[in-house]
């Protein structure tokens, strides 16, 4: 006869496996949802008109759902921003780890900390009345909310995300490594280069990943800085209207039940496919070249 | 260019099978262009270094633009006061308020939940399917757009169980939104409890519940913490998933039931800024809303940092 603790503890382990598995439910719910409301669109269109057609016209009679020139958007700002974001991120992941003295990145991390903290709605806010207004003047465009300024923008929310996860990277390679090469005579730049970046280079490859992921389902920095013209950009400072900001735009001017509703979930469900696809695969590199020791190199 | 050097060095110094002190180190020691290498070295860790620089000059930029434009907006009336005149005077009362509500009703819901699971996830789980399966759900989870949480949030609490644009759909949303950072953070404290404090505790006989429950939570709770004030001030400063689940630009009064619809800060920021017809009047306005944002949101996180170092220096 097992005595009550004994069963309590079971009961314990039972509720909290059945407790911990609400993020994969949720997770399966959200899918469910915007897979159900997103599908019926493609009644009206196939999916091959809805992904690649180029007019974006849902109020219009007849309406019309293609939503390339949304995908393309949202591929073109976040790609800019990756220019920007991947150098800047990593560089300032590898000062972090190795370089900055301990007073220096006491200092440093919670400045990344806190430009992690900021709200997106500031970032886009800033976009608007500091940063359009400037490029308007010194470029002498038409309008400052364009391509250029939401991939600007971007780059500064996807520092931090590339920055941290790079920088745990570099610190999981062991101090052996590191020792051994300086050792060998190299510089600190050179074991740099040459031991720790490729030992942590799957570490920071999820890094990158991530922080692209967390770039293209950004919503209120395209919604506010991107400018919302439906049309494929000719230059860098034209406006473009990426994807979230278009379902974040007109979902109140939607009624519940239409078919512009519909596409808006059919938008997010490309959305939702594309982040799960970085997630998986940078979950995949984590998981497949995790570092264990120094055998695995 | 460096190791080309050193690669030539190194064959000739492996072709003559012998030290040559002529080309291998030259009169002032220049072993393998020592010299140039560390020069390398200095320039790009000077890079390294602009780089980081670069986002504290990011930081400091949009802190400075909000408080030299938005300081002269806060006003007694402003923070204590609703909107009046359609928008363009007045104060933000409601928008704190309902901020204040939201978050902490998010909070309240994800605890728990975020509590338990990584409990389990650190304490009870061996590595096998299920806990990869878990830990793909937390991932992909913290990965999904802001905007698509909002449409999840649309499609399930405001029409499937019918709560309306309510606080208490924009708490769940938000609450489902932050359940991965504070997992992600309940997990980070109770791997900083040492082992043997649970050894210790199941060698006296205790069952693997009392030593969480007795040992481990409690020496915990202060990265629990930490990592409850990171959720909140996220949780603040969010909006696409509430805009269309639980804010609206203007309400008379403060909530008086979770199913009232409340005005938010973040979203009081993106109407009065890109919608309506008084954008330029309302800009002090704007600039006042975005500074009192920044400010709850820093503040919270520069306590939160503050109180893990202080917490870290203590362990050590």
């Amino acid at each position: 006869m097992p005595i009550k603790r004994e069963i309590t503890e079971k009961l314990v382990q039972k509720l909290f496996m059945f407790i911990a598995m609400a993020s994969i439910t949720i997770l399966f719910l959200i899918m469910i949802f915007i897979f159900n409301e997103g599908f019926p669109i493609f009644k009206t269109v196939s999916i091959n008109e809805f992904i690649f057609g180029h007019y974006w016209y849902p109020t219009s009679e007849p309406s019309d759902f293609g939503i390339f020139t949304l995908i393309a958007a949202s591929v073109l700002v976040t790609g800019f921003s990756a220019v920007l974001s991947i150098p800047l991120g990593v560089m300032t992941a590898i000062y972090l780890a190795e370089i900055a003295t301990k007073k220096v990145s006491e200092i440093a991390k919670p400045v990344v900390e806190l430009l992690a903290a900021l709200p997106s709605v500031v970032i886009g806010f800033f976009g608007m009345v500091v940063v359009a207004p400037f490029l308007q003047e010194v470029f002498k465009i038409p309008t400052g909310l364009n391509l250029f300024n939401a991939a600007l923008m971007l780059a500064f929310m996807s520092i931090p995300t590339i920055c941290s996860i790079s920088e745990d990277a570099l610190h999981s390679v062991p101090v052996a490594l590191k020792e051994a090469s300086m050792a060998l005579g190299a510089t600190h730049l050179e074991t740099i280069l040459r031991v720790i970046l490729p030992a942590s280079i799957s570490g920071i490859s999820t890094a990158v990943i991530l922080g692209m992921s967390r770039a293209i389902g950004e919503t209120m920095v395209v919604l506010m800085v991107a400018g919302g013209a439906a049309a494929l950009p000719e230059s860098i400072f034209d406006p473009v209207r990426p994807m979230p900001a278009s379902i974040a735009s007109e979902i109140a001017e939607a009624p519940v039940g239409g078919e512009h509703y519909h596409a808006l979930f059919a938008i997010g469900v490309v959305l939702f496919i594309f982040t799960f696809f970085f997630n998986v695969v940078a979950d995949h590199i984590a998981y497949k070249y995790k570092q264990i020791g120094e055998a695995s190199l | 260019m460096a190791d080309s050097t050193l690669n030539k060095s190194l064959k000739k110094k492996t072709s003559s099978k012998k030290f040559d002190i002529k080309t291998d180190l030259n009169a002032d020691g220049n072993v393998f262009g020592l010299q140039r290498r560390k020069l390398n070295q200095f320039f790009a860790f000077s890079l390294f270094r602009v780089a980081t620089v670069i986002n504290g000059i990011a930081l400091f930029i949009i802190i400075y633009f909000m408080v030299t434009r938005g300081w002269r907006a806060i006003t007694w009336t402003f923070l204590t006061q609703a909107p009046t005149d359609s928008m363009t005077k007045g104060g933000i009362f409601p928008c704190i308020i309902g901020t204040f509500y939201l978050s902490m009703g998010a909070i309240l819901i994800t605890m728990p939940i975020g509590i338990i699971s990584a409990v389990y996830l650190n304490e009870y789980a061996r590595p096998g399917r299920i806990l990869r399966l878990i830990r793909l759900g937390i991932n992909n989870l913290a990965g999904v757009p802001s905007v698509v949480f909002g449409l999840f949030g649309m499609a399930f609490f405001v029409v499937t169980l019918k709560m309306g644009v309510s606080l208490l759909a924009g708490a769940l949303t938000l609450g489902v939104m932050s359940l991965p950072v504070v997992i992600g953070a309940t997990e980070e404290a109770l791997k900083a409890v040492p082992d043997t404090y649970r050894e210790a505790s199941l060698g006296l006989g205790a069952t693997r519940w009392q030593t969480i429950r007795k040992v481990v939570l409690p020496c915990a709770l202060p990265g629990i913490l930490t990592g409850a004030i990171l959720a909140l001030s996220r949780a603040a400063g969010e909006t696409a998933p509430i805009m269309f689940t639980g804010a609206v630009f203007f309400t008379p009064c403060t909530p008086a039931s979770i199913f009232d619809e409340v005005m938010a800060l973040p979203y009081h920021i993106y109407v009065l800024a890109t919608a309506g017809t008084e954008i330029e009047a309302t800009r002090h306005l704007q600039y006042g809303t975005a500074l009192v944002l920044i400010g709850l949101v820093l503040g919270m996180n520069l306590i939160a940092i503050i109180y893990r170092s202080r917490l870290r220096s203590r362990m050590n």
